[in-house]
């Protein structure tokens, strides 16, 4: 008798939190596509692994919200979906119509690939560190080693112990890519200088980069390369200077940030929803489109903390990017400490 | 080898394994009290999410800090309150409540913050715990940075130690609770409420627990973000193993394993071209797996851990 009493009750509060996740999706669903009405606009569904809090898909976040702005998409997103349930996720958009599938598939390449197949009539724009599929499956991802490049310029020139530190959430390609860019601008301005770099395998473990950053201040380090939240925190604690990535935090950190490399992802969307909106999306790689040429990456740099001579040697190597006159190397291999 | 050395005697690598260890300080004396009374507690692990969320959403919200922490304690309380109806007078199974218990408490938390901030574009920040510096104090050698340059959670942390080990070991309270947890028929034989014992020892480690999640978000961080506690809750459950369900060695557990990943994070500054970088993400929990294969050996376990007792049965 107290088995069956208990098994309901537990079966009951089952029922319960099912209900409240429910009626969470629910409610997100509603508050992003209020106020989306126009008739040719394109129906577009984002599927994220990490909340839109997080830096990377903060800003594709943004680029689909101003498209919805626009009139242009009717938009939808799910937020902290596991790898394991990704496709399934993908399954149910492309089921209800969604005519572009945006999102991110480092943790299941080959997976997203099969779904895109059973769906030819979707267009998928998926963050990958692979190549698109024929017919519909392209690709993105954050190209931003141009403004990286030009940031560990700045950082190059800034250090004085000629140590700087570096805390990287997974050693995937995409942010190895940037780490090297930035360490190759920094040792253009000054070739004495050193790397530490660390991963803490966690996109967002700030309580853990914080300390992973002092442990590289102890080390030595006098400017630190701020990959993931927590970071520039310590930087801050012991009064040095870090350089972002991806979106701006200077406003959050006055005084610490020396430059940012920034991504735009409105170039990316743009061109992929003009691409469904004229029935001519294929797949094709979208990184170039997070280039500098096109907007896609840019830098922000806080001049009253770089020296002015270094600020004009980053604005001529900027011209030269621009010009495509320099050309930034590409190194995708696990960035490593120099000892 | 010199360079390892200097990093196990520098006073910067003792205050970083104090602080990393501050929340599993909180957490291990919890998941103690809890099992202690017989009770297995798997809602750690969310208890410490919903403890992160709602002592920063708390202050955020214009609560005050020590405000802060009472409101995280409270909600651990309520979830622990949910798992001590399930698994004591309802007697489920302590495994299945507990892992429901994070669940819910996970989703909930995230539910609660998306419903708050459906539209931010990164967490608001709060003005978290500063470092207490002690004027004297802090400026001995050695102990001073140690010891007297951390914020108010670590110090209530290092309290809570000395409270715990007091109540357990010096209080008729205390020593109803460990009966309780090894031998439920002679407390009821006694007069005592067994289960008023359990439920109050469930919700008070609970709340405990709620005290390391809050930890994470108005002390070592100023916002909270999903999945950011990153399964410390789990590892107390390790230690209190480690710790043989004593409060002392549940800090030196503690301590240890903060010590193991402070450790790991300053190798891997020194020789981190060496060796993949994983090896020493997995060198705290893989030292923790053969402390804990030396410690269980001798374990104390508490009788009546996982058993439920029903009044009148026998």
């Amino acid at each position: 008798m107290k088995e069956r009493k208990g098994g309901l009750l537990l079966k009951l509060i089952g029922s319960i939190s099912r209900r409240i996740l429910l009626a969470s999706v629910v409610g997100v669903g509603v508050l992003t596509s209020a106020g989306v009405a126009a008739a040719e606009s394109i129906k577009v569904a984002a599927i994220y692994t990490l909340p839109v809090e997080q830096q990377w898909i903060s800003r594709i976040h943004k680029a689909l919200n101003t498209a919805a702005e626009r009139g242009d998409i009717e938009y939808v997103f799910s937020e902290n979906v596991a790898n394991t349930d990704y496709e399934r996720v993908m399954r149910e958009y492309a089921e209800q119509g969604m005519q572009l599938i945006v999102g991110e598939v480092f943790g299941l390449e080959r997976a997203a690939r099969k779904v895109a197949g059973d769906y030819p009539e979707t267009a998928f724009l998926m963050g990958s560190s692979f190549g698109p599929v024929a017919p519909n499956f392209s690709v993105f991802d954050n190209w931003i080693h141009e403004p990286s490049y030009l940031s560990g310029m700045a950082a190059g020139a800034a250090t004085e112990t000629n140590v700087i530190g570096m805390v990287g959430g997974y050693a995937i390609p995409e942010v190895n890519r940037l780490m090297h860019a930035f360490m190759g601008g920094a040792r253009e301005v000054n070739p004495d200088v050193k790397f530490i770099v660390n991963f803490i395998d966690s996109w967002y473990d700030p309580p853990k980069a914080k300390e992973s950053a002092f442990a590289m201040m102890d080390a030595g380090a006098d400017i630190m390369y701020a990959e993931r939240f927590g970071v520039s925190d310590a930087a801050v604690e012991r009064g040095i200077k870090a350089v972002g990535n991806v979106i701006d935090t200077s406003g959050d950190y006055p005084g610490t940030i020396l430059a940012s490399a920034l991504w735009h992802m409105e170039a990316t969307i743009d061109k992929a929803v003009a691409n469904v909106a004229g029935g001519t999306f294929d797949a094709a790689d979208y990184g170039q489109y997070s280039f500098m040429a096109y907007g896609g990456g840019s830098l922000v740099l806080d001049e009253s903390l770089v020296a002015t001579n270094v600020v004009d040697a980053i604005r001529a190597k900027e011209a030269d990017i621009m010009a495509g006159m320099f050309r930034v190397n590409v190194n995708d291999d696990r960035p490593v400490s120099d000892n | 080898m010199m360079d390892i050395l200097q990093i196990l005697l520098s006073e910067s690598f003792w205050a970083a394994s104090l602080r990393i260890a501050t929340p599993l300080i909180f957490g291990v004396l919890g998941a103690l009290l809890c099992e202690k009374s017989g009770v297995l507690n798997l809602g750690i692990e969310g208890i410490f999410v919903a403890g992160a969320m709602a002592g920063w959403m708390a202050v955020w919200l214009g609560a005050g800090l020590w405000g802060g922490v009472i409101v995280a304690a409270l909600v651990g309380a309520f979830f622990g309150l949910i798992h001590a109806i399930l698994t004591v007078p309802l007697g489920l199974s302590q495994h299945v409540s507990g892992l429901g218990v994070t669940m819910f408490a996970t989703s909930v938390s995230y539910f609660v913050y998306r419903t708050a901030l459906p539209n931010v574009s990164s967490p608001p920040r709060i003005e978290p715990f500063q470092v207490l510096d002690i004027p004297i104090l802090s400026e001995l050698p050695f102990l001073g940075p140690v010891l007297f340059q951390q914020t108010g959670l670590t110090w209530l942390a290092i309290f809570m130690v000395g409270s715990v080990w007091y109540v357990m070991n010096r209080t008729p309270l205390g020593v109803a609770i460990q009966a309780v947890g090894d031998n439920p028929d002679s407390v009821d034989a006694q007069g005592l409420s067994v289960y008023g014992l359990r439920i109050g020892a469930v919700v008070a480690g609970s709340a405990l627990m709620a005290l390391g999640g809050a930890f994470l978000t108005m002390s070592a961080f100023d916002a909270f973000f999903f999945g950011m506690v990153n399964g410390r809750g789990w590892v107390c459950i390790a230690l209190v193993i480690f710790a043989s369900w004593r409060p002392g060695k549940a800090f030196l557990g503690a301590l240890l394993f903060g010590a193991f990943d402070a450790f790991q994070v300053r190798l891997q500054t020194e020789v981190g071209a060496l060796v993949p970088g994983q090896v020493f993400l997995m060198a705290p929990y893989i030292l923790s797996i053969i402390a804990l294969v030396v410690a269980a050996r001798s374990a104390d376990y508490p009788r009546a851990l996982l058993t439920p007792w029903f009044k009148g049965q026998r």
